[in-house]
């Protein structure tokens, strides 16, 4: 009887240092996760899903407190590849987030522009380039077209654009959609 | 040589088309005349497009560098005739997004004066990569249809020894004739530019293959080889099956090996480039002439009079369509390629570019739009004719749900769009259509997935620089207020630093002013009120005392 509570006990104790070992030795910095929601996640960081960015949102969702069609950007892609992640169902955009809108970008009318710098300081992803008193313009290619910077303006000089498409950017239509648009027509 | 027996292979699948080849293939080559005006596409070719070097106004001379290449796969563009540049814009390029995009614009001055030679060389002089630089100097692209830079592929690494040059002359695609036209007329510029490929490679044999539809060619090919004594050369009568053209099909005909799945010729010790290119490379060596004009068949039943014409490149489509007799009444629809391959243009008003290997107007009968799709029925009926070994109904399923990783699986990036699956299927289904859509879906989200890490990475970088600035601030502070409390813990009120630097700055100001000696101004003629006002204005200065007065008479 003392020998088989004594075995045990020393297991167990013997199993609990080497949880507690491996706990510290093989610690995975932050949320694997999240980071692989995060990774899904077009880093607009926009807002629209109601986290300040994309990592909160990736939090939320990994931690079970946001659901996984709160990302208008994404689209119908991004939710796929959530619900694929996650191993859940997929669902439609939930429209209170907003609609997935084609992607545009960010213009400054530099004529009207009156270098505020308000929205440097809302941009997230440092896009925007100027200075105080001085003309600010939008770095194209870094814009991620989240929309951020249109409420500071106080002169509203800042124009939402669709990307232009060219040809090496261009798709070919989806014949399935091709085939509603003319059915619709 | 020709008449070595060699073992062909099959692939699998194909089909046999009604070939509709005689229509062009009858009369020789046309040369068309250069036209008023040349449109000009930077990108031409698969990768970056060139960039432009010359000038709105510039006068270009007739091959002629006018944009540069740009990075690695990419090859310069050059002046197809003589004139003036008049516009560089975005203009309609045969693309079948109809979209336009940057193309240099000139006017033709009709001299057609050839810019000074500095192609034309003896490649047995030059090492591999003097030569292969050469051919992408002279804007050589593939000419079957694809435009991949040829110096490309003549660089196959030092690990993967060629044995065969491969010269793709089996056309397998229905009415397109230009390079038959090309093999029968100008044979011995074929032969030459592929005993020059064979060199920049030091391929063991060249073989030419082409289809048992075209003994003209194959027998001129022959008399060239003769002729020149160009030696391990063969010519290749392969059964005329679509698509055997396709490169990794006319190479397991061939040698019987098969090219592995993403993978490139080059793996399977073979390099195989279109009898087109190869008689630019000759006209590269021999004449200097960079890659400025090709042969282009012009066919279908909506066209007067099919042939095929030698057109610089840059000619509107709609000039070529009117050298060749205009339209007819039945013309319906214009297509750049062949009927299974090619794409539907919205405009005769693009240019011909070095990858308009055919314009096809078909007729309204000839070319059917397509019916309505019926759902799929699994007949596996694509299944039995698809020469790469794919499975273009599972495809299909996985692009109809949208799974892009699914579709990968299934080896998308392997079908070679020849269209086999769709010309079979009972139900109509658009089947290359999807395939195109998923690869172009696929590329454009890894594009989108490159810009979401730029995105994530500035963001991140960001909040960790509000976060350094805000601690910085905070040490700032932190340091200033420590300073004032050792301050004050030696209880000397005088020692107290903004006191100090007040002083020391008006200390600062009275010697510079007493220094500069500053003469009063506009002191002549004046009134005897004022001088009253400043004779009291210095009063009332000096009584208050030594420290603020400032006129250099008080001092």
């Amino acid at each position: 009887m003392i020998t088989a509570v004594l075995a045990l006990g020393i297991l167990s104790a013997l199993f609990g240092l080497l949880l507690g070992y491996s706990a510290i030795r093989f610690r995975v910095e932050g949320d694997p996760v999240a980071n692989q929601i995060n990774a899904i996640l077009p880093q607009t960081q926009c807002g629209q899903c109601g986290f300040a960015g994309c990592r909160p949102y990736a939090e939320a969702i990994a931690a079970g407190e946001a659901d996984i069609n709160q990302c208008p950007p994404g689209g119908e892609a991004g939710i796929r590849a959530l619900a694929d992640l996650l191993g859940r169902d997929f669902k439609p955009l939930n429209a209170e987030h907003g609609e997935h809108k084609e992607k545009m970008v960010a213009v400054i009318d530099e004529q009207v522009c009156i270098g505020c710098t308000l929205c440097i300081q809302a941009c997230p992803v440092d896009a925007i380039l100027g200075a105080a008193k001085h003309m600010h313009t939008v770095i194209e290619a870094e814009c991620t077209g989240c929309e951020l910077c249109i409420p500071p303006c106080p002169v509203d000089c800042i124009d939402m654009v669709p990307l232009q498409q060219d040809v090496s950017t261009w798709k070919w239509p989806s014949p399935d959609e091709s085939k509603n648009a003319q059915q619709n027509a | 040589m020709g008449n070595k027996t060699r073992q062909l292979h099959r692939f699998h699948g194909g089909l046999h088309l009604p070939e509709n080849k005689a229509q062009s293939s009858g009369s020789p080559i046309r040369a068309l005349p250069t036209p008023k005006r040349l449109t000009i596409p930077l990108a031409q070719h698969i990768g970056t497009a060139a960039d432009v070097v010359v000038k709105v106004g510039e006068h270009v001379l007739k091959g002629q560098m006018i944009a540069r290449a740009h990075g690695y796969v990419s090859v310069p563009i050059h002046a197809s005739s003589s004139g003036t540049v008049v516009e560089i814009a975005d203009h309609l390029i045969p693309h079948p997004s109809g979209l336009s995009a940057a193309c240099i614009i000139i006017e033709t001055d009709g001299n057609d004066t050839a810019v000074a030679d500095t192609l034309s060389a003896d490649y047995t002089q030059l090492d591999p990569s003097e030569l292969r630089n050469r051919i992408r100097q002279a804007g050589i692209v593939g000419l079957g249809g694809a435009g991949f830079p040829s110096f490309i592929k003549l660089n196959p690494g030092p690990n993967r020894p060629i044995a065969t040059l491969l010269i793709n002359g089996a056309e397998c695609e229905p009415y397109i004739t230009c390079d038959d036209r090309l093999m029968r007329e100008r044979a011995q510029a074929v032969v030459d530019g592929a005993v020059i490929l064979k060199y920049a490679v030091s391929a063991a044999e060249c073989v030419i293959a082409i289809e048992d539809n075209k003994p003209e060619a194959a027998q001129a090919l022959r008399d060239a080889i003769e002729q020149c004594h160009a030696t391990d050369f063969s010519v290749v009568v392969v059964p005329t099956l679509y698509p055997t053209g396709g490169e990794k099909q006319l190479i397991k005909i061939v040698t019987g090996r098969e090219v592995p799945s993403q993978g490139l010729p080059a793996d399977v010790g073979v390099i195989c480039h279109n009898p087109g290119t190869a008689a630019a490379v000759h006209h590269a060596f021999a004449l200097g002439e960079p890659l400025i004009s090709r042969i282009v068949t012009v066919t279908g039943a909506g066209v007067r009079e099919p042939g095929n014409v030698d057109v610089r490149v840059g000619t509107p489509m709609a000039d070529v369509i009117a050298a060749c007799g205009g339209y007819t009444d039945a013309a319906h629809r214009l297509l750049m390629g062949g009927p299974m391959m090619g794409f539907a243009l919205g405009s005769d008003a693009a240019p011909v570019i070095k990858t308009t290997n055919c314009l096809l107007v078909a007729g309204r009968e000839e070319l059917p739009l397509p019916q309505a799709p019926l759902p799929c029925i699994r007949c596996g009926a694509c299944v039995d004719v698809c020469p790469a070994n794919l499975l273009p109904q599972q495809l299909y399923w996985h692009v109809h749900a949208k799974d892009f990783d699914k579709v990968q699986d299934y080896s998308l990036f392997d079908c070679i769009e020849c269209g086999c699956c769709a010309y079979v299927c009972p139900s109509h289904l658009p089947l290359v259509q999807y395939y195109r859509f998923a690869k172009t879906e696929i590329w454009n989200q890894e594009r989108e997935r490159e810009k979401a890490d730029i995105a994530r990475q500035r963001h991140e970088y960001r909040i960790f620089r509000l976060d350094r600035e805000k601690n910085e601030r905070a040490a700032r502070l932190k340091q200033k207020q420590a300073a004032l409390k050792s301050n004050k813990g030696n209880g000397d009120a005088d020692q107290d630093p903004k006191k100090a630097a007040i002083q020391a700055a008006l200390e600062r100001a009275k010697a510079k002013k007493a220094s500069v000696n500053i003469p009063p101004k506009n002191t002549d003629n004046l009134t005897e009120a004022q001088q009253q006002a400043i004779t009291s204005a210095d009063e009332r200065r000096r009584n208050r005392g030594p420290a603020i007065a400032t006129r250099p008479e008080d001092t």
